[in-house]
């Protein structure tokens, strides 16, 4: 169970791995995540299905090398097993024929839109597709995600590949071009998914965000994942991950995303002694 | 015969708040039987129909006063899988202790102090005579969750011969048993062993499975003959106060899960972090309240106080649970209610705002309602915050099962005989009741292995 068949660095700080979970691979649906528990002393981390294939059996995870536990995980190579793997969880995307969606995506949350641009395409949508990275090393997805758009563009904050600037540039301006655009996902960093909010917002394009607080159990228990939306508490976990993003309060999000900032450098410290140990 | 029972030495209080070590010692062998003896065997013992799960008490309890340790934890297992559980977590004194006619004049035989010594002593040597388990059925039962009221139901069924297939989602078994008791009121070792119990009398356990995800209840049924839904509790509630999301407030569940569950207690070492403030509150009063003010003393809190809206009369939790917060230093703010929450610059929690309260006319659930003293409004500095006024039942399962019928507030609906409005499909524990005793739920648990036996002869 759980096993990794295939691995892949992706750039300095993200890998890609394919892992063997029929069960998982045959239910998933896009927007949807798992719980990977990769050590016995790990933490319960939520991550995306970047992918799912049902015919192979197996489901694809990106992750960004970030924290003591995707630290953990990255430890774990071809033919292992991942000790702990839950999903599908969460809402899935609501998929149906919109007319023209933009879908954004912010470095590691370029993987997660994949999916869910396959799955727009298919229903029929003129799907734009905008991409966003610091620099040209850390864009990932591209032709994947060009395959599936009718229209791929990237950014970078160095100007590095396609535009410098940041994907809420793109945005804006297809606005300004007069682009009719019915709907708008976006997924990454929560200073974008703002930005971007605060773009449409302005021209009362529906836009729904992937939000990605902390989570513990994932499975509507703990209440940790809690956000606000419309004035009302929301939980993540069942109720999302995704919101609409005109609703959202994110400045609680990202005051509460904080809250162990301490714990996750001194955790990080101590699993790379660890892991140093190890290579020793 | 001995008139007073014979009492549980104890750890002391300012031991036992430096580590998460079990706080009672529990009897020596000579203690349990001097106490067995107290007990003088009704021909019509009452204390049985206090008992949930219909634990044959003054059975177990004769074969305990002649020194027959090992039959008296068989005579239990009869009807309770989890004797060294139950023994610890269960509230007898508003159950079979109630009941005992000891009780009337004097005290009443100690009950769940004997149950947990027979399954403390037995447990090493603990095996399933092969005349207690039925012949194997070919019919499969499907049980989803791991906690008190699936593995009772669990057990029951495997005992007649189902062959039973028991999903988790979580990564380890024990569910409320594993996440919400505390390590010193109820040792991990111990639901490690009940539950390998369990295993041992052929029931197959699968965690990390979502069931209602990765399988539906529908697609489970094809497989299995019956379903029973023990998938316990959910979203914790709130308040809606201003500032709830506050950056150091928890929800007792959260909490408890990072320490109990993730063993946060331990981080590093585990890389689950929790932190503890110097000023802890405790919003409500009931067993998880206790549990939570505990647990932050432990943690290294300096204060940490209980904030509750009644009096003490009026506080759910067990009276022993209290007196030893009490021993242990806890303090209590009663007849008080937060009103908001207030952050310091960098968005934590700062300042608690409540509201002093008094007791007018009993409600519907008989207490008297408290009601806010008008212009009575204070604010006290605070660090942690930890919400324990209860939870929803969870709502993973009901979400995707758009057959299963619930109550508005989330809650499974059930017969009397835990059958839910499908077919085959019991429920019962929290996802039933919302939030409730360990010991309710295994006497749901067994009600239903009973009704799914019925329904499967």
């Amino acid at each position: 169970m759980n096993k990794i068949i295939r691995k892949e660095r992706l750039n300095e700080s993200v890998s890609k791995i394919i892992v063997s979970a029929p069960h998982i691979a045959r239910a998933a649906k896009p927007g949807q995540f798992v719980v990977v528990i990769p050590t016995s002393t790990a933490e319960r981390i939520p991550l995306t299905i970047a992918d799912a294939d049902k015919t192979a059996g197996t489901i694809t995870i990106i992750f960004q090398i970030v924290g003591a536990t995707t630290k953990l995980l990255d430890t774990l190579e071809v033919g292992s097993e991942i000790p702990h793997l839950l999903g599908p969880l969460g809402q899935p995307t609501h998929i149906e024929k919109f007319g023209t969606v933009v879908v954004i995506g912010g470095g590691v949350g370029i993987a997660e839109i994949y999916p869910m641009v396959k799955a727009l395409k298919k229903a029929g949508n003129e799907v734009i597709t905008i991409i966003g990275a610091r620099n040209k090393d850390l864009l990932i997805y591209e032709n994947e995600l060009r395959t599936h758009s009718f229209e791929l563009r990237t950014t970078t904050d160095d100007g590095s590949s396609g535009r410098k600037g940041f994907v809420s540039d793109e945005l804006k301006d297809l606005i300004a071009a007069g682009k009719k655009i019915s709907l708008v996902f976006a997924v990454g960093p929560v200073p974008m998914m703002r930005v971007c909010a605060e773009v449409t917002r302005a021209h009362n394009i529906k836009t729904m965000v992937s939000l990605n607080p902390i989570m513990l159990d994932a499975t509507g228990m703990c209440g940790v994942c809690r956000v606000t939306v419309g004035g009302e508490t929301k939980f993540a976990c069942v109720d999302g991950p995704e919101f609409d993003a005109h609703e959202v309060d994110f400045a609680e999000l990202v005051n509460r995303l904080k809250t162990f900032k301490t714990q996750e450098r001194q955790a990080l410290d101590h699993v790379c002694k660890l892991v140093e140990g190890i290579k020793k | 015969m001995k008139k007073e029972r014979t009492q549980m030495k104890n750890r002391s209080a300012t031991e036992r708040v430096k580590d998460f070590n079990e706080v009672p010692l529990g009897y020596t062998l000579e203690e349990a039987v001097e106490e067995a003896k107290r007990c003088i065997q009704c021909k019509n013992p009452k204390c049985v129909s206090g008992c949930p799960v219909e634990v044959k008490i003054p059975a177990f309890i004769a074969e305990l006063a002649k020194g027959n340790v090992q039959a008296a934890v068989d005579k239990i297992k009869e009807t309770n899988a989890l004797p060294a559980i139950c023994g610890r977590v269960c509230p007898q004194e508003e159950q079979c202790e109630m009941k005992c006619i000891l009780g009337v004049k004097g005290e009443p035989v100690a009950i769940g102090n004997l149950e947990r010594f027979v399954a403390d002593y037995t447990r090493k040597q603990s095996v399933v005579s092969s005349k207690q388990k039925a012949e194997r059925k070919n019919a499969r039962v499907a049980i989803i969750g791991s906690g008190p009221a699936g593995l009772t139901c669990a057990a029951d069924l495997a005992l007649l011969g189902y062959q039973v297939t028991m999903f988790e989602s979580l990564h380890v078994t024990g569910g409320v048993l594993r996440y919400g008791i505390p390590e010193f009121r109820l040792p991990k070792a111990i639901v490690d062993q009940e539950v390998s119990y369990i295993k041992t009398l052929g029931v197959d356990v699968q965690p990390d499975m979502l069931i209602g995800s990765v399988l539906t209840i529908d697609e489970l049924l094809k497989d299995f003959q019956a379903v029973f839904i023990g998938s316990g509790a959910g979203l914790p509630k709130f308040m809606k106060l201003k500032g709830e999301s506050l950056e150091g407030i928890y929800s007792a569940n959260e909490f408890l899960f990072r320490v109990n569950m993730m063993k946060a207690y331990q981080f590093p070492n585990n890389l689950t972090p929790v932190k503890v403030g110097k000023k802890v509150v405790v919003v409500g009063a009931g067993n998880v309240a206790m549990d939570s003010a505990r647990v932050a003393l432990r943690l290294g809190a300096e204060k940490v106080s209980i904030i509750y809206r009644r009096s003490h009369e009026e506080m759910p939790a067990r009276k022993e649970e209290i007196h030893r917060a009490v021993e242990e230093g806890i303090e209590f703010q009663l007849l008080t209610n937060p009103e908001a929450y207030h952050a310091d610059r960098e968005g934590r929690v700062a300042e608690i705002e409540c509201i002093k309260m008094e007791l007018g006319e009993p409600d519907a659930s008989g207490r008297r309602r408290p009601v806010p003293v008008a212009n009575s409004n204070f604010k006290q500095p605070v660090d942690t915050v930890i919400v324990a006024i209860g939870n929803d039942p969870n709502p993973l399962i009901p979400l995707r099962t758009p057959s299963l019928k619930t109550e508005k507030w989330g809650g499974v609906i059930v017969d009397q005989n835990q059958l839910t409005s499908i077919p085959n499909v019991c429920a019962g524990g929290d996802i039933v009741r919302g939030a409730a005793t360990v010991i309710s739920a295994m006497g749901d648990g067994k009600k239903a292995a009973k009704t799914i036996h019925t329904a499967l002869r």
